[in-house]
């Protein structure tokens, strides 16, 4: 495993079993691998989406863990210029009406 | 892309809409490609996990020459296996027997055999394990579930940065003839940290052993 691997790993609250990562929808995966391929491919440090989880956490203790994840991942691509909080909402609202299924 | 949706009955939740709202604006900017999601995902899920270790074990079980050459090399014993992504540390796997129960920490901090266990479980990194399984590990290993006959030697390996251990457990009896895939269902992350033994032969069943 990489450095990086390791610091994921890192993360205490991962949600897991017998040692390895859960996931309770298909939609938690993709939100778990977004953020790691970006932060492979060098778009940001770990420890920039790292300082985002740990805030989007301790604002919502009650938040679901990839939902918070979710959050960061969101203000952190929106923080770097990555994509924009309008578009981002937009291409949401598209899938949330059904007026788009499929994310290519 | 589709403007349909016909086949989709219902519509997603928010969480669902947003982390494809996600993906589809970052595949369309050419960020990053859902295929390299998926290999992500999977290698997390599956590749990366005590799965790697419990093959190795059941390996070492069955093939004595494969335990010598996993005892004396066990980098490249796991390359055998197809087990290449190693990490930079060495690993040193180390057998329990009749006589001697052996059992890993890292004192430290939470130095980890990553490549063949994946992820720590948040208590190997808890202090008071760190701390008090070198001093009194018979207490230890008791509280969670593992009383050692006191003519048993326990040894205690203290991972480091350049260091990493693994514990190849005792076959467990009663599992004469049964399959490399069967038996890798009895080595359990835990019996590879050294804090359990391997599962009992009963406990196999298709639901597996969850502690």
């Amino acid at each position: 495993m990489t450095e990086i691997d390791r610091r994921i790993a890192d993360l205490d609250s991962l949600p897991r079993k017998n040692g390895e990562l859960v996931f309770d929808s298909p939609a938690e995966s993709r939100a778990f691998g977004m953020a790691v391929v970006l932060n492979r491919a060098g778009a940001y440090d770990w420890d920039a989406f790292r300082t985002h989880l740990i805030a989007e956490v301790a604002r919502d203790p009650d938040e679901r863990y990839y939902e918070s994840w979710l959050h960061a991942f969101e203000a952190l691509l929106v923080e770097r210029g990555t994509l924009t909080a309008d578009e981002l909402s937009r291409r949401t609202a598209e899938f949330a009406s059904m007026a788009r299924d499929e994310v290519f | 892309m589709s403007s349909g949706g016909e086949h989709h009955p219902h519509p997603p939740s928010d969480f669902e809409a947003r982390a494809k709202a996600l993906e589809s604006l970052l595949v369309e900017k050419g960020v990053l490609t859902s295929g390299s999601i998926d290999k992500i995902v999977d290698a997390f899920e599956h590749d990366i996990g005590p799965m790697l270790g419990a093959r190795a074990v059941a390996r070492a079980w069955i093939d004595p020459a494969f335990k010598e050459r996993l005892l004396a090399a066990p980098k490249s014993a796991l390359v055998e296996l197809g087990i290449t992504e190693h990490q930079v540390e060495e690993l040193v796997v180390v057998e329990n027997s009749a006589a001697v129960h052996n059992v890993i920490v890292c004192t430290l901090c939470s130095c980890y055999p990553w490549m063949v266990l994946g992820l720590p479980p948040t208590w190997y990194k808890s202090a008071p394990y760190r701390s008090r399984v070198v001093m009194e590990p018979r207490a230890v290993l008791h509280e969670m579930g593992l009383d050692l006959s006191t003519d048993v030697e326990v040894r205690v390996w203290d991972s480091s940065s350049d260091i990493r251990y693994m514990v190849l457990p005792e076959r467990p009896a009663g599992t004469e003839g049964w399959g490399e895939e069967r038996l890798a269902t009895l080595a359990t992350r835990d019996s590879m940290i050294g804090v359990a033994n391997a599962a009992n032969a009963t406990s196999s069943g298709p639901a597996g052993a969850e502690a």
